[in-house]
């Protein structure tokens, strides 16, 4: 069996209810209860105001690739042997930029582009562990 | 507008090994590098009376390495934002000399990397450490820290058009710089570096691809080194033994992942209009820019960012040579071989005021005629999630 991807890792107040949300397949961000700002990575506090008061929602999972990188060379024990892969910044529609895995895709450096649609794709990682939001082409 | 003459670069040291195998510390390269900066300055080891280091070299901290040294500083700095800690060093330096807090600040900085053999580029992004919500929603990916940089570039040649041939001539010029530098060439030679020798555009693009669109010859090498820098009020620049290089404009600026964000702005798009408000000179004027080349990313982003040309509009600017020290265009870049091509221990930034001061005095090995001006622009963190960009203006009289 493939050596684990680096897991997150509890306790971490800011993003465990994030993490939760993943064993139910949903992908979750905040939006500000006083000035609406989206709230994105997962914070107790609102990054624009300061406000302790917000809202968890479920995103659609849909969204475009903003940028991307196809890694060619990893240290990294479970990614080391995986080939050629691809990290991206997805902007999702909601109005938050994730940091996540194309897949789906024949060859990573010519299948993949700049403000291409995509749609979420879970990967889970084990029984009753943390699922890995991944995005493949809409 | 005059020129700010208040605190000055009196004293440097680069230390000039690359490999220092198990024979000096971290530590006793800051110590070795201090004595020989105050001896370049003609000052004595208790005329130092304020310290800034990032502290985190070995774990003692900003108390142990002023105990270290044996000073009983009235200042201790231990700003820590990377590769660009020294140009917040120096900022902050002429600001307390300015206040009248501290006479003479010595900067230093010391690293291992490369004989601990620290996978700086293709280990994990984040490294090691304690969980924090930056590890939880980063790690996962698989994204290395040159991967971080080639969503960057990836992302500029999306939004602006730039090539591969244009990233590709800011390595040219600054390998040709580093083969007129015997300690650049004794690096690449010592690193084992495959073609000790100027390079073509063609060379940068047949060089393997290790996080797609950054080719080999785009990035920096993984070095040992470090050195010391001493900044003195104008009262003891005076006397020092070589003519003082003013600091004359500073500015600091943090840049995260966002929202909605442009990835291809940097930090210093912030910092560097201050560093030239402050400095009241304009980029055009600047003889000698010293980018951090952590990778060619980095310094286009610099370029545009601190107003040498507009946004997006880089990839012209660093073509036909315009970056060669011999050049009529201004400014040279990196004349020392920079990053990529002469010393890069994990954190570059001390090695920008260096060259800048050697520019001034008239002691580069690609000595630019005349120069005057001067700017060192640190890029630390990761340019393509949070990194802080720190500009340091520099003039000669
Ligand atoms: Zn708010």
């Amino acid at each position: 069996m493939a050596p684990l991807r680096p897991q997150p890792a509890f306790p971490e107040n800011d993003t465990q209810p994030f993490w939760d949300a993943t064993k139910k397949h949903e992908l979750t961000y905040q939006t500000c209860d006083r000035c609406n700002e989206v709230i994105f990575y997962p914070r107790r506090h609102c990054t624009s105001c300061g406000s302790d008061q917000n809202t968890w929602h479920v995103s659609q999972g849909l969204g475009s690739v903003y940028t991307f990188s196809v890694i060619m060379q990893s240290r990294h024990p479970a990614f080391k042997d995986l080939g050629a892969y691809a990290v991206a910044y997805v902007d999702l529609d909601e109005g938050f930029r994730i940091m996540t895995n194309i897949v789906g895709i024949q060859d990573p450096t010519t299948d993949i582009q700049c403000g291409m649609r995509v749609k979420l794709r879970w990967e889970d990682q084990g029984d009753g562990e943390v699922s890995l939001p991944m995005f493949e082409p809409a | 507008m005059p020129q700010d003459r208040t605190a000055a670069i009196v004293g440097i040291h680069e230390y000039p090994l690359r490999v220092v195998g198990s024979d000096i510390s971290a530590l006793q390269i800051k110590a070795a590098s201090a004595a020989k900066a105050l001896e370049d300055a003609g000052f004595a080891w208790k005329d130092v009376d304020a310290v800034y280091d990032t502290g985190s070299d070995q774990g003692i901290g900003g108390l142990g390495i002023s105990e270290y040294f044996g000073f009983k500083p009235s200042i201790i700095d231990n700003t820590s934002v990377g590769g660009s800690s020294f140009e917040f060093h120096a900022n902050h330096a002429r600001r307390m000399i300015e206040a009248g807090k501290c006479n003479l600040a010595l900067i230093t900085y010391g690293s291992t990397s490369h004989s601990d053999r620290r996978a700086i580029g293709t280990a994990g992004a984040t490294g090691g450490g304690p969980s924090n919500l930056f590890r939880n929603m980063e790690d996962p990916w698989g994204l290395t820290l040159i991967g971080n940089y080639a969503m960057v570039k990836m992302r500029h040649k999306f939004q602006y058009g730039t090539t591969d041939e244009q990233f590709a001539a800011i390595s040219v010029a600054t390998r040709r710089h580093a083969m007129r530098n015997p300690e650049a060439v004794k690096a690449m030679t010592d690193l084992e570096f495959v073609g000790v020798n100027e390079i073509s555009v063609a060379d940068v693009l047949d060089s393997r691809t290790v996080a797609y669109p950054l080719h080999l010859l785009e990035c920096c090498m993984v070095s040992d080194g470090g050195g010391a820098v001493l900044v003195a009020s104008a009262e003891m620049a005076r006397n020092a033994r070589k003519k003082p290089v003013w600091i004359i404009g500073g500015g600091e600026a943090t840049k995260y992942r966002e929202n909605g964000g442009d990835i291809t702005v940097s930090a210093g798009a912030q910092s560097g209009p201050v560093a030239f408000q402050d400095a009241g000179v304009s980029p055009s004027e600047i003889d000698i820019l010293m980018a951090y080349d952590s990778f060619t990313i980095t310094v286009m982003c610099m370029i545009e960012d601190l107003g040498f040309c507009q946004k997006g509009e880089g990839g012209a600017f660093v073509s036909d040579g315009r970056l060669d020290y011999d050049n009529p265009g201004k400014p040279a870049i990196n004349t020392d071989g920079g990053g990529l091509s002469s010393n890069h221990p994990g954190a570059r930034g001390i090695f920008l005021l260096m060259e800048a001061t050697r520019q001034l005095r008239g002691e580069s090995t690609s000595q630019v005629a005349n120069a005057k001006l001067a700017v060192a622009v640190g890029n630390g963190g990761q340019l393509g999630s949070r990194h802080a960009t720190g500009a340091t203006i520099l003039a000669a009289d």
